[in-house]
């Protein structure tokens, strides 16, 4: 068993998927769900407890030996990644059986669990896969399940944010499939390691420059970069409550990890930095990102939206921290693609509680939320502090150790900036507060409760993690450090 | 009970203390028994470390490591001793008074108020007794949210909007350029421990350390340096028990210490003065210290020009450490005692002449000293500390900043120390001679009509309408503290001296 | 010469360019599809080209042949369509349903549409 771990983390979700599809009661469907995202974070626990003491793991699916067959590989980098998209969902599911009664028609909720589960694989198996092909194949299942899942937001508007994200990520996925194959036509292999080897020992030809673009601008598109983030902010916004909690916290993490993995592992540092003038590309994409996408999350009305342009920007502070390229600057990005899962999971499931309640996510609905909505309000200003950066939350982490890779590459300006965005988000966050603490609720606004505690406690595990790991780093800073190591080393 | 424990217990009996006002909500008269039991521990708690710190001792301890190599920890000397003690020592006075001056005002939300009171004592203990740039930062953070409430206690929509100028500032700067300077000195040394002799020595050359110098000086918006001094004045609008132990001790004193901690144990006196990269730092300071003044004469509303005058008081310190001497530094950590006790004295007045008699603006306070004499002897003597007239605490920090400035060889610095003793004359001493020897204003008996005066909304003697028995015994004590710390003041010295370098 | 030789590689660009025109230039939500269809398309060809081998016959083992063209992008090719199957699919059932909320599947009459609520 303990040797087919790194199948059935994929496995498992993949199983339970046509499941729910058939048990079709919304409760059973949901238990099946809980049972596939729980075994999902027990088996990237256990991964993960192998791979920091020990080897990477190497399986190999069906007993075919790489670089022939196909290979799953599992070292600190992705392990680490794996634990994130499976702990996340295993806290998304326990809250989602409420939210998704209230937002979903009874007849369609086996229908969100089927895909959410498929999602869930497809995430996984992108993260733990050593293949490169294998690699699009999974990011299409995740990419394609989340568009069915955008797709099933109440307002009809989540129709067309589904539909340009489709239209989109599929470009960004047949860019990614277009580099993956003139890396094929190249070196005639596929897996990563195999790949890795070839191309470090010949110089650099015009096929694989071509594939260096191709991939980097595919994925890009699937992480959001800025500019090519267009299809984010109406994705998130649209999308049902638990979806834009999960994607947010899982799905452009996974493509950092894409990014990481094809840069650093795949190609070399030395390749994607010294041939290729990706660095400054990335450090001003990344630093635009930054501030244009705060800037614009202070102007909007919807809360959701502003959440899903801030992490645009938050997803400019990974990009930043990978443009380094050194081990500081890179574990920066990995530890804030763990911390920003971590708090813009838990303001999008407040968010959620708040939709749940009052049904709007506006900031004018919200006056006076502070008041009836205590404990879920209190989570979304924890959160808000730790996306500012305030000491002791997960926030100032990640910044900590940005400025710090900043000024170990020498570029001291960028430290600066990374600061200085920062304040930007005080403003977007306070105006929230503002609102909910300082303004009286509407006379109209009938008596509410908090949320229940089915969403609640998820809620706040997540933003007590945010604390917890803002104050306890030796998982994180330790495991994001490895992998650093590893992913520079790799390159050589 | 050893040092460390002592330590832990001033952090954390406020954190206790807030959980049981929250509990006590309904109760009020439970809830300040609390607030003042907890005050009182405190300041017993913070004095018992006292002959430990003086004797040499260093209690401490570590809390949690963040970063490898870099821990939330503890460590009392003396300068955060002092701190400490004024602090906690003035939050007893303060409870005392804040009872009188919220019943009478009848003010809302008092749970929060008092709660919020508490947290942010406790990171000002913190920030005293922090062993490392780190911590000192950490409760410097809490300090700004937890007074956030405080400021804008009222709700009102000036209120909303200075505290947004607040935190912008003190929020802002300390991100942007504070964790800069931090970040960049752990790069530079890999480590943040308050060293005696800094730790910058020989780790950077004089162009960075400068650099350095500006990221801290403007990082550490607390010390309202100009232009960054606007959060000060705009905090004004909070209820005045908060501006009297906040806004004058704990959180603007909290940026001076932080201020004389990283020259005195960051850079080290001595790197410092070696370089000479800190001149624009003490004509920024004297700058600060002339313009706050003037701008202060034309405030007519009391409280603002009390603002503008801590700011003015503020860069004397701040001046006092640029100086990088001896006993600049021994003048800097003694003028955080004595303007506290002579700026809470007069914020207490201002406060009570706004509880007794409803007026805000100094040119309506004419005769006032007839009717309230007792506020305004106080105020007399509050002032006269400030502008630094013996025998009062006040001339002994302003005497060793000037004799500083003379070790310097520099004159200029003197002249300005001088020129603001007058300044401060020009913008005080209206108010108590308006307040004795003007005839009252006719137009002023709106208020005739006043609600049942009891015991916690005022004292009234025939012509004389004095404020609640709590607030006049707070300035009644602190008053008394003005006088006493004249004759005291060689203990400062002398608990100082190791900072500073002098063998005591 | 060499570049007509290589006349397949023209071909997946054209196919390529010409797709992506569509999907950038067409109001009309299942013209995109349409587009985005071709465009993947130009990736299949991509694929199957490189997969020959000159003188190569099919990958099926025979006497007295020794060049066979290479199996493996030909059966990758096979996942790619049918992952641009569901991908097509997915799109046109969600055209459906915004042609049932919002009675049109022209993109700026829909933009129009949302302005004005």
């Amino acid at each position: 068993m303990i040797e087919h771990l790194a199948a059935l983390q994929v496995v498992i979700p993949l199983l339970c998927a046509p499941i729910c599809m058939l048990v079709r009661y919304r409760d059973w469907a949901w238990i099946v769900a809980l049972f596939g995202s729980w075994a999902c974070l027990v088996i990237s626990w256990l991964l993960l407890q192998q791979v920091i003491v020990g080897d990477p793991i190497s399986y190999h699916m069906g007993n075919w030996a790489p670089p022939l067959g196909i290979e799953y590989r599992v070292d600190t980098v992705n392990a680490f990644v794996l634990l994130i998209v499976s702990a996340i969902g295993a806290v998304v599911t326990p809250y989602a059986r409420e939210s998704v009664r209230a937002e979903f028609g009874v007849n369609r909720v086996y229908l969100f669990y089927t895909s959410y589960m498929l999602c869930l694989c497809g995430l996984l198996g992108v993260t733990i896969t050593g293949d490169a092909f294998n690699l699009f194949v999974f990011l299409e299942i995740s990419s394609l399940s989340s568009y069915v899942l955008i797709a099933m937001g109440k307002d009809r508007r989540a129709l067309t944010a589904s539909y340009q994200y489709l239209v989109l990520g599929t470009i960004g996925a047949t860019f990614i499939v277009i580099g993956i194959g003139l890396l094929y036509a190249e070196t005639g292999t596929l897996n990563m390691e195999d790949l890795a080897k070839r191309l470090a020992d010949q110089p650099l030809s015009r096929t694989v420059g071509a594939a260096f673009g191709f991939l980097v601008v595919g994925i890009s598109l699937k992480l959001a970069l800025f500019p090519l983030h267009l299809w984010l902010p109406n994705a998130y916004t649209y999308a049902p409550s638990v979806v834009s909690a999960f994607l947010a916290a899982t799905a452009t993490k996974v493509a950092v990890y894409v990014l990481l993995r094809f840069l650093f592992s795949i190609f070399n540092v030395k390749l994607s930095f010294g041939v290729m003038p990706l660095d400054t590309i990335l450090l001003v994409l990344s630093v635009i990102a930054m501030f244009a996408a705060s800037a614009v999350a202070i102007f909007q009305p919807d809360i959701k939206r502003m959440l899903a342009y801030s992490s645009v920007a938050q997803i400019g502070y990974m990009v930043l921290g990978i443009s380094f390229a050194n081990v500081n600057g890179i574990a920066a990005g990995i530890i804030h693609l763990f911390n920003h899962a971590l708090m813009k999971g838990g303001m999008f499931l407040a968010l959620g509680c708040v939709f749940y309640q009052i049904a709007s996510v506006r900031l004018d609905d919200m006056a006076g939320l502070g008041k009836r909505m205590p404990w879920t309000m209190a989570a979304f200003v924890v959160g808000g502090l730790s996306l500012i950066g305030v000491p002791l939350t997960v926030g100032f982490v990640s910044k900590w150790y940005l400025v710090v890779g900043a000024l170990d590459r020498g570029w001291w300006f960028a430290a600066l900036l990374i600061l200085l965005s920062s304040l930007l988000a005080v403003v977007y966050i306070w105006r929230v507060v503002e609102v909910a603490y300082l303004k009286p609720a509407p006379e109209n606004a009938g008596d509410i409760e908090d949320a229940p505690p089915s969403m609640l406690i998820p809620t706040w595990i997540l933003i007590g993690a945010s604390v917890f790991f803002g104050i306890n780093t030796d998982l994180t800073v330790g495991v994001a450090k490895q992998a650093a190591m590893q992913l520079l080393g790799a390159g050589g | 009970m050893t040092g460390g424990t002592a330590v832990a217990f001033a952090i954390g009996l406020p954190i206790f203390g807030m959980v049981l006002i929250l509990l006590n909500d309904r109760y009020p008269n439970l809830r300040d028994a609390i607030t003042l039991a907890t005050s009182a521990c405190l300041a017993l708690i913070v004095f018992g470390l006292v002959p430990e710190v003086t004797s040499g001792g260093r209690p401490g301890f570590v809390l949690a490591e963040i970063v490898p190599g870099l821990a939330i920890a503890f460590e009392v000397e003396p300068l955060g001793m002092l701190f400490a003690m004024v602090a906690s020592g003035l939050w007893v006075v303060t409870t005392f008074y804040s009872i009188g001056y919220m019943r009478s005002h009848h003010e809302e939300n008092q749970t929060r108020f008092y709660a919020c009171f508490a947290i942010a004592i406790s990171s000002a203990m913190g920030i005293c007794f922090s062993a490392n740039m780190l911590t000192l930062f950490i409760f410097y953070e809490i300090l700004t949210i937890s007074t956030y409430p405080l400021v804008i206690h009222s709700e009102t929509k000036d209120a909303v909007k200075a505290g947004r100028t607040y935190l912008g500032i003190l929020i802002g700067t300390s991100i942007a350029f504070l964790l800069m300077a931090i970040i960049w000195t752990w790069f530079l040394t890999g480590t943040l421990d308050f060293t005696p002799g800094g730790i910058l020595k020989g780790k950077a050359e004089g162009p960075i350390l400068g650099l350095l110098l500006f990221l801290y000086m403007y990082g550490i918006g607390k010390a309202a340096l100009m232009p960054i001094h606007r959060w000060l004045p705009a905090a004004m609008v909070a209820p005045t028990p908060v501006s009297a132990l906040l806004h004058a001790v704990a959180v603007v004193k909290a940026g001076v210490f932080t201020v004389l901690k990283v020259i005195v144990y960051i850079f080290g006196i001595d790197t410092l003065a070696g370089i000479g990269q800190d001149d624009w730092l003490m004509y920024i300071a004297a700058f600060t210290v002339i313009v706050a003044s003037c701008v202060a004469l034309t405030k007519d509303n009391l409280k603002a020009r009390l603002a503008y005058s801590t700011v003015s008081q503020l860069s004397y310190i701040v001046l006092g450490a640029a100086l990088a001497n001896s006993i600049g530094i021994i003048g800097g950590g003694m003028h955080i005692a004595m303007h506290a006790f002579g700026k809470i004295t007069l914020f207490f007045c201002a406060g009570a002449i706004l509880v007794a008699s409803h007026k805000t603006e100094i040119s309506e306070m004419d005769g006032l000293g007839r009717v309230m004499p007792f506020t305004f002897i106080a105020f007399l003597i509050g002032s006269l500390s400030v502008i630094g007239l013996p025998p009062l605490g006040g001339s002994w920090s302003k005497w060793y900043l000037m004799l500083s400035a003379a070790e310097a060889n520099l004159i200029f610095f003197m002249i300005v120390f001088m020129a603001s003793s007058l300044l401060n004359i020009a913008y005080l001493m209206p108010l108590v001679a308006r307040g004795f020897f003007l005839p009252e204003r006719k137009d002023d008996h709106h208020d005739d009509h006043h609600e049942e005066v009891d015991f916690w909304n005022g004292v009234r003697f025939g012509k004389i309408k004095e404020a609640p028995p709590f607030c006049l015994f707070a300035m009644t004590i602190t008053s008394a503290g003005c006088i006493l710390l004249f004759f005291y003041a060689d203990r400062i010295y002398k608990m100082l001296a190791p900072v500073a370098g002098i063998q005591g | 010469m060499a570049a007509v030789g290589l006349y397949n590689y023209w071909i997946v660009v054209f196919l390529m360019m010409a797709g992506f025109y569509i999907v950038i230039a067409h109001d009309n939500l299942v013209k995109k599809i349409v587009g985005l269809n071709i465009f993947q398309a130009s990736v299949f060809v991509m694929y199957i080209t490189f997969g020959k081998v000159q003188g190569g016959t099919a990958p099926i083992i025979a006497d007295g042949v020794t060049t066979y063209s290479n199996p493996l992008p030909h059966v990758l090719i096979l996942t790619a369509i049918v992952v641009g199957v569901a991908t097509t699919a997915l799109g046109l059932a969600l055209v459906v349903r915004i042609n049932e909320a919002y009675g049109t599947i022209e993109e700026d009459e829909i933009h129009d549409q949302d302005d004005d609520t």
